[in-house]
């Protein structure tokens, strides 16, 4: 008994040193960072942080490209992995092409739609050649902020969609065909099988994917930084500019406290809202 | 109208053998009318999703294939008039770019074995006991996912300084490893869980140790999740840019190397960088559905 209490810090105890190790050090150092300058405890960074005109539409700009794509994504990546489990011809095909963007790069994605959404670029050619338009749209034209969170959306939802949808599909075959053949055989239509047997079901993945999304969407900034250069600020994208650019670490840090606030308050309220996957064990 | 033609069919079947009263009743098409239609439309979606991940693909290679002039010309036809590999040439032959591809292919490999191999069991740990602490492990857990590189990285450096590993792969391997130790971890217990704890406490009876029921149940059943898992944690690597570029002077990562030249690069650099980046991209997903796909087609039967 005494070992079986004992034996789940074995397996943990090797992630909590590493941790530890290479997170908590930093980020006691991060934050003290952001709070001290020579002279000890100080605002003035976050006086700096605020008069920035950049660091509001930062933080405008990256909610609503979270409140956008998240669920979007989720939709989009269950109806995906259900049309993969009706096998079509081609399945194969198709799963290939729907996995391609999960080892492509933010920064490449955005280079992609960047050779689409140029001012000479694949969509005004096509917009001028069939008389749409005389001389194309500037989608990333810096007064133009909707073309531009337009951009940005597509583009982290063409990203990014496939990592939920391998979450999801790696969830998908972990449920036994027969819960549904059942439901089926009981008459069950396809919306109430959805509903009552395969979401259900898919629960832990689901959450694994939810949680992971609006995080990774919280960090995104290689995308806009690809596309638009710093007219579309995204808050990790300013964090960025302040460290490499503006050679101000202290701000940057703040910043970074910004974007974590946000995340662990998402990650909390995700825990309280859908049931953590162990409690429905025990 | 089949229905009409069916049942007259019936009928005069049923005259000509008025002997029997057994015969067959109409064939009911309806059903398999449904069933096509449906594999038609569940057909026509997944054109129209593959449709919107290829297209984005190709343009951007073709844009790469094109010559300077080609690029600049407006409006452009999807075909570029002039055909060469002078953008991709001069990409190649870019200082940093061999180098960095390298770079970025061990500090991945490296990534997702460690992040295997300490997160794998704090997966399976949390996913079968319940204990005292859990809550904060999972707590602590988020907290270190939900940490933007930039305020890990920045410190980060001047660690590696002080311990002479600045500016080496080892450094990213470590950045790295530390941002998809949590992913791992979470992916591992979801997947741990949905493992039915039966098959595992079955094995147990049968004489196996808990070790042993975890490496030879247990893990075979959770392989196609870890394999899933193992291809975040390498995307995950290779897509990282904020800490290998904070970390790494001289020895980046290629998605570093291509962000640092942006700034004073041409659009034709751009194209030609993107299509780069997503070249190995096709390769690495390519090798790994043969074994997605294969897993996928075993556990379904």
């Amino acid at each position: 008994m005494r070992s079986v209490l004992r034996s789940p810090w074995l397996l943990l105890t090797p992630s909590i040193v590493l941790l530890l190790v290479l997170f908590g050090w930093p980020l006691v150092d991060g934050v003290l960072e952001a709070f001290t300058d020579e002279h000890g405890f100080t605002l003035t960074h976050w006086q700096r942080l605020f008069d920035d005109p950049y660091f509001l539409d930062a933080l405008r700009n990256t909610l609503l490209l979270i409140v956008i794509v998240v669920p979007v994504q989720l939709v989009l990546a269950v109806a995906m992995s259900l049309l993969v489990q009706a096998r079509p011809r081609f399945v194969s095909g198709h799963f290939y092409l729907w996995c391609i963007p999960l080892a492509i790069s933010e920064l490449a994605a955005g280079l992609v739609w960047l050779s689409i959404f140029d001012n000479r670029g694949y969509l005004n050619s096509l917009l001028v050649s069939l008389g749409l338009s005389e001389h194309g749209v500037q989608w990333l034209s810096y007064d133009n902020t909707a073309t531009m969170l337009l951009t940005v959306v597509l583009a982290e939802i063409w990203r990014a969609t496939s990592l939920v949808f391998v979450i999801v599909v790696a969830g998908v075959q972990m449920v036994p065909r027969e819960y549904d053949e059942a439901a089926q055989v009981f008459g069950a239509s396809f919306w109430q099988r959805l509903r009552h047997v395969t979401l259900p079901m898919l629960k832990p993945s689901l959450q694994v994917a939810l949680i992971l999304r609006t995080i990774l969407a919280l960090q995104a900034f290689a995308v806009a930084q690809a596309l638009t250069g710093r007219d579309f600020p995204l808050l990790v994208g300013e964090t960025y500019e302040w460290y490499v650019g503006l050679q101000n670490p202290a701000v940057a840090s703040a910043v970074a406290l910004v974007v974590l606030a946000i995340s662990v308050g998402t990650a909390v309220l995700y825990l309280r809202t859908v049931r953590s996957p162990s409690e429905a064990e025990s | 109208m089949t229905d009409a033609t069916g049942s007259t069919a019936a009928t005069a079947n049923t005259a000509a053998t008025s002997a029997q009263r057994r015969a067959l009743p109409p064939v009911d098409h309806t059903p398999l009318r449904r069933r096509r239609m449906r594999a038609a439309w569940v057909q026509f979606a997944c054109i129209l999703i593959s449709l919107f991940m290829a297209l984005p693909i190709v343009l951007v290679g073709l844009s790469a294939l094109s010559s300077r002039a080609a690029l600049a010309e407006f409006p452009k036809s999807l075909l570029p008039s002039e055909l060469s590999t002078e953008t991709l040439q001069a990409f190649l032959q870019a200082t940093g770019t061999f180098p960095a591809f390298g770079n970025s292919l061990l500090v991945g490999l490296y990534t997702v074995f460690w992040s295997l191999v300490v997160g794998a069991p704090a997966g399976y740990a949390l996913a079968r006991y319940a204990f005292r602490g859990k809550e904060p492990y999972q707590v602590f857990i988020l907290l270190v996912r939900a940490l933007p590189i930039v305020v890990l990285s920045v410190p980060l450096a001047t660690m590696f300084l002080q311990f002479g590993v600045y500016d080496t792969v080892f450094a990213v391997t470590l950045v790295h490893t530390v941002l998809a130790l949590p992913t791992t971890v979470l992916i591992t217990a979801s997947i741990f869980v949905s493992v039915p704890h039966d098959v595992e406490e079955a094995a147990q009876i049968f004489g196996c140790t808990r070790w042993q029921a975890a490496r030879k149940v247990v893990l075979p059943l959770a392989l196609p999740g870890l394999a899933a898992s193992s291809i975040f944690t390498f995307v995950l690597s290779w897509n990282e840019i904020l800490g290998a570029t904070v970390v790494t002077l001289g020895h980046r990562t290629l998605p570093a190397q291509v962000l640092t030249s942006l700034a004073e690069a041409s659009q034709a650099y751009r194209f030609a960088g993107g299509f780069a980046l997503i070249l190995p991209a096709l390769l690495f997903i390519f090798v790994m559905r043969r074994y997605l796909v294969n897993m996928w087609g075993t556990t379904l039967r």
